[in-house]
């Protein structure tokens, strides 16, 4: 940037403007300190002048009152010859001139029976104006006396006290002006490192981060904040970005079998085969439809929390009357369904929600834990326990099959992980990722364990919502 | 029936159209939310389609215009939308049931039938009778040719849903909502096994069946064969 931008840039940040402010109002109050300062300064001094000459008029009219007009002209011929600041005139009461260093009577005084300021010219031969002060003095014995003093000295010192001072508050602007421009400076820098950082994100770098100074200022901290903010949002995106990734993939899948099986019947012929390949294709539509939903409340119930159809409900009753629906499906397998449910546990949440995720647990117990092999008990039995606890409601769906792998059982909550031994039953694949983020929506968890033998899911839902 | 179908997709409406035709019904067509107000305000439909994105007047905006004028019909919501709390606002506006796109048109037609029906006014029935079978509502027993049945209660409440219903087609989804008050999609054949659990208490000993399986759609109860 050229210097005069820069310093328009400057002088346009809010930085300057705050020190411009401040300086303007503190000129104006620092005059004000100034001119109060000289006037009081000026006061004292005249003040002091006039009680020096007060004292010089009562001495000499003390004269007069012993001594008489003779005295009185001795005594200001006397003084007006001594080298000093002092100014007398004595004239009768015509007006004629009877002693004293003044030419003329000065006709400020003539008129001022308290005294007053007036101007005089010292000698015939200078023209020099001098400033004085003087008063009239009634001797009583009918003569004019003024007796003055020249304060020009005074003048001076007060006018170059009042340059000095104006000329400290003409440093003191232009030092609060350009330290306001220096911290502009210094703020538009760091703020200027949070734009380009900014921009780059802007432009697609979502790794790049603002630098943090480690001074531990107000930028330090708005910088860890919205790099934290950054991190968050690059962590979001890269979830979404897998998520897309996932549901592109495994949605693929499906879409194939179906244009498989419309393009099947369009290559059979015959309306029996038509009708035939038109129902099996309206059956993986269906499929796919089911999945596509599953995945969208997944992906909804990941990204949300609970929202006003949160609600105080029985736990307890949900898995009894669960339990109940399923039941006669366990016996219709040869299987047998149990629960063992506390009386009541009251829990704050969706209640439909709950009771999807309750119902898949025990869905994948009927269809995974296996039929029932000649000779032996297992996948025969399926439990559901309700436990109700002081800070939480555990919910366990129990079965004894085949169980799941160790290693397998952290991978099998994730969206469209199906082991291979179920892939023969139907499924979407979303089930426990649905029960887990139900789970999470609720701020509760899922636990995988081993049932020995089989396999134990446990749902943990916090009783109150503000422990999330 | 009359139905109106009050839906901007002009291929989804004229689907719907010809479908409700082959079944027996009629059906006008309104493209936005304006016309299809005005149109349902006239008060000659027996029930509305009405889907939730409309043009210039969005589809719970118009419910709640004509239940305030008084309109009463039924109001089948038709949406994209289909979460709990979505299900919730659009029976709120008004409507009386609602059905998540897309859907299988034996479901719609199950539930728009029901929908009627319900429209007829219902003088509080206290007995419902379907040949031989009878409910009693206020004292809850059911008997055939007056054989007493036991039943359960959820099996009682099954029965009472699908005789409310007699001689309509019910869908597995509609006993899952309004037996069971559930809203999601089993993945197993849970409806099935209730039902034919029921089946063999009011029909196994009989000559005549009551208890139908309708192929693709769901359950009726009805006096005839099947």
């Amino acid at each position: 940037m050229a210097l005069p931008e820069r310093l328009a840039h400057a002088f346009s940040t809010t930085a300057f403007r705050v020190a411009a402010i401040t300086v303007a109002v503190y000129l104006i109050f620092a005059g004000l300190v100034v001119g109060l300062l000289l006037w009081q300064t000026n006061r004292v001094l005249t003040n002091q002048v006039l009680s020096t000459l007060s004292a010089e008029a009562a001495l000499l009219k003390s004269e007069a009152q012993s001594g008489g007009r003779d005295a009185v002209v001795r005594a200001v011929e006397a003084r007006s010859r001594a080298d000093g600041p002092g100014l007398y005139f004595l004239a009768d009461a015509q007006g004629n001139k009877l002693a004293g260093n003044l030419s003329r009577l000065p006709p400020e005084i003539a008129s001022m029976p308290s005294g007053g300021v007036f101007r005089y010219t010292p000698g015939a031969q200078s023209d020099d104006e001098r400033l004085a002060v003087a008063i009239p003095v009634d001797i009583g014995t009918g003569e004019q006396l003024i007796v003055g003093r020249d304060v020009d000295e005074q003048r001076r010192f007060t006018g170059e006290m009042g340059t000095i001072y104006f000329l400290a508050l003409g440093f003191l602007t232009l030092g609060g002006l350009l330290a306001g421009f220096a911290v502009s400076r210094i703020a538009l820098k760091r703020v200027e490192t949070i734009n380009a950082a900014a921009r780059s994100i802007m432009a697609g770098d979502m790794s790049r981060r603002i630098a943090v100074s480690g001074i531990g200022d107000e930028y330090d901290t708005l910088a860890i904040n919205l790099n934290a903010m950054l991190e968050r949002i690059e962590a979001l995106m890269g979830g979404l970005r897998e998520v897309s990734d996932n549901i592109a993939h495994d949605l693929k899948t499906p879409l194939t079998r179906l244009r498989n099986s419309a393009e099947a019947a369009l290559r059979e012929t015959g309306e029996r085969a038509y009708r035939e390949g038109l129902e099996h294709t309206i059956e993986k539509a269906d499929e796919l439809i089911k999945t596509f939903n599953s995945l969208l409340l997944v992906a909804r119930l990941e990204a949300g929390a609970l929202d006003e159809n949160a609600e105080l409900f029985d736990a307890a009753r949900v898995v009894e009357d669960v339990a109940e629906l399923y039941e006669p499906v366990a016996e219709e397998r040869g299987m047998s369904l149990s629960y063992n449910v506390d009386a009541s546990a009251v829990v704050t949440g969706n209640r439909q929600l709950v009771v999807q995720a309750v119902a898949n647990l025990i869905e994948n117990a009927i269809k995974y834990s296996g039929r029932p092999r000649a000779g032996t008990d297992s996948g025969s039995a399926i439990t559901v326990d309700l436990r109700d606890g002081t800070d939480s409601v555990v919910i366990s769906v129990a079965d004894n099959g085949p169980g799941i792998a160790p290693e397998d059982r952290e991978r099998v909550l994730k969206r469209f992980v199906r082991l291979e031994k179920s892939r023969t039953e139907p499924g979407t694949g979303l089930g426990l990722s649905l029960v887990q983020a139900v789970a999470r929506l609720h701020g509760g968890s899922v636990r995988l364990e081993d049932n020995k033998p089989g396999l134990r899911v446990v749902l943990t839902l916090p009783k109150r919502p503000e422990d999330r | 029936m009359h139905v109106l179908v009050v839906e901007d997709d002009r291929e989804t409406a004229q689907f719907l159209q010809k479908a409700l035709k082959e079944s027996g019904h009629g059906a006008d067509l309104a493209e936005d939310g304006e016309t299809g107000q005005s149109l349902a305000e006239q008060g000659v439909y027996d029930v509305l389609i009405v889907d939730r994105m409309l043009p210039r007047l969005d589809g719970l905006s118009m419910i709640r215009e004509l239940r305030k004028k008084g309109v009463r019909t039924p109001v089948l919501i038709l949406s994209a939308l289909g979460e709990v709390d979505d299900r919730v606002k659009g029976l709120r506006a008004g409507g009386d049931d609602y059905l998540t796109k897309p859907y299988a048109y034996s479901e719609l037609l199950a539930r728009v039938e029901a929908l009627a029906r319900r429209a007829v006014p219902e003088e509080q029935e206290t007995r419902y009778v379907v040949d031989g079978l009878v409910l009693d509502r206020l004292s809850h027993r059911v008997t055939r040719d007056g054989e007493a049945i036991q039943l359960q209660p959820r099996e009682y409440r099954l029965l009472e849903y699908l005789m409310k219903h007699a001689g309509q087609v019910v869908t597995r989804t509609m006993l899952l909502e309004h037996v069971w008050d559930y809203h999601f999609d089993p993945q197993t054949n849970v409806i099935d096994v209730h039902v034919s659990r029921l089946r063999a208490k009011i029909d196994k000993n009989f000559e005549k069946p009551l208890l139908h399986t309708v192929r693709g759609a769901g359950y009726t109860i009805r006096d005839g064969t099947a």
